[in-house]
């Protein structure tokens, strides 16, 4: 019996479309004004933005990075976050219940660039990093904010540990 | 020696394609997983092979006494078989008169074999988002083969 290949392509194509989704990226949308202004910086157009999972296949997220994960609140919730430490860094919170923090073996910080109307590390600690999906790439869409997404993170924000000059004063 | 090579990319596309096809099976519905260690004795000993579905996770509908594996929160290239002890909101014992309140979102896992068992009482409650799958059956070895049930 042969099938008809319209059936055929059908049973071939949804798999290699959704492992491919899986194994090496998608494009979402960015909702809320939580990563201001390096995303969504206008509210009326939301910025489409490409979501490399590749690049965290090995789980090694660098500070700076911009991160998409599940909500450790809500499972079927994702979130996109900037990483700020990685484990063993020692982080000044800005509003969590303990005022300097470690952050423990296979855990990272999340923060929202927006600082104040997210919600991010600051309000659940630090979080898994087996929840991480992937790494945001590029913006590619609207086309006048077409472009790559750098590493960065603000002198302020940096790990005690990282700044020696820093963590003497705190200390 | 033309013929030779389009045979040899054909099959190469007959792999590729039953690759994403075996990916999205393993992936959605259902796959294999090695037990190792004594953390869920008497239930599962080491080297037990179990089989595990993935659709109780994506439809989020775990319950309490399910064995479910996840990814270790501490070290996520690992993964941990553990049962689900309690779900969000529900209060666990964590000493003699110290109670833990499960946050939400999260869920406390423990192996069966209290006494030697790294879960929650280590590292605390687990996030949702880390649970892959439930465990049906035990496959191996083939006087074991058993469903696991909720206890």
């Amino acid at each position: 019996m042969k099938i008809p290949s319209f059936f055929k392509s059908i049973f071939f194509g949804i798999p290699i479309g959704i492992t491919f989704v899986d194994s090496v990226g998608y494009i979402a949308r960015v909702d809320g004004i939580s990563m201001q202004p390096a995303l969504n910086p206008d509210k009326k157009t939301p910025d489409y933005v490409f979501l490399n999972r590749l690049a965290v296949r090995s789980y090694e997220i660098k500070r700076g990075d911009i991160v998409s994960l599940i909500s450790p609140k809500n499972p079927s919730q994702k979130i996109i976050k900037r990483v700020v430490g990685i484990q063993g860094d020692i982080i000044k919170t800005l509003s969590y219940k303990e005022n300097i923090v470690q952050i423990p073996e296979g855990h990272f910080w999340i923060e929202g660039d927006h600082t104040g109307h997210s919600m991010d590390s600051n309000n659940f600690g630090p979080v898994s990093l087996g929840l991480v999906t992937a790494k945001a790439c590029c913006i590619v869409w609207p086309p006048s904010r077409w472009q790559f997404i750098e590493n960065f993170l603000p002198a302020s924000r940096i790990p005690l540990n990282r700044n020696p000059r820093r963590f003497a004063k705190n200390t | 020696m033309r013929k030779l090579l389009f045979r040899f990319i054909g099959t190469l596309g007959y792999f590729f394609q039953y690759g994403c096809v075996l990916h999205c099976t393993f992936e959605y519905l259902g796959d294999f997983v090695l037990c190792s260690g004594p953390s869920m004795e008497p239930t599962i000993y080491s080297d037990d092979i179990l089989f595990t579905e993935h659709i109780s996770t994506l439809s989020q509908t775990i319950n309490k006494g399910d064995i479910v594996i996840a990814k270790c929160p501490t070290n996520p290239r690992q993964q941990i078989c553990k049962r689900v002890v309690a779900l969000q909101g529900e209060k666990i014992k964590t000493g003699f008169a110290s109670y833990e309140v499960v946050p939400i979102g999260h869920v406390w896992l423990q192996g069966d074999n209290t006494t030697n068992s790294t879960d929650s009482r280590h590292f605390g409650p687990v996030p949702i988002g880390l649970i892959r799958s439930k465990a049906v059956c035990k496959v191996w070895p083939p006087k074991s083969i058993a469903m696991l049930n909720d206890s």
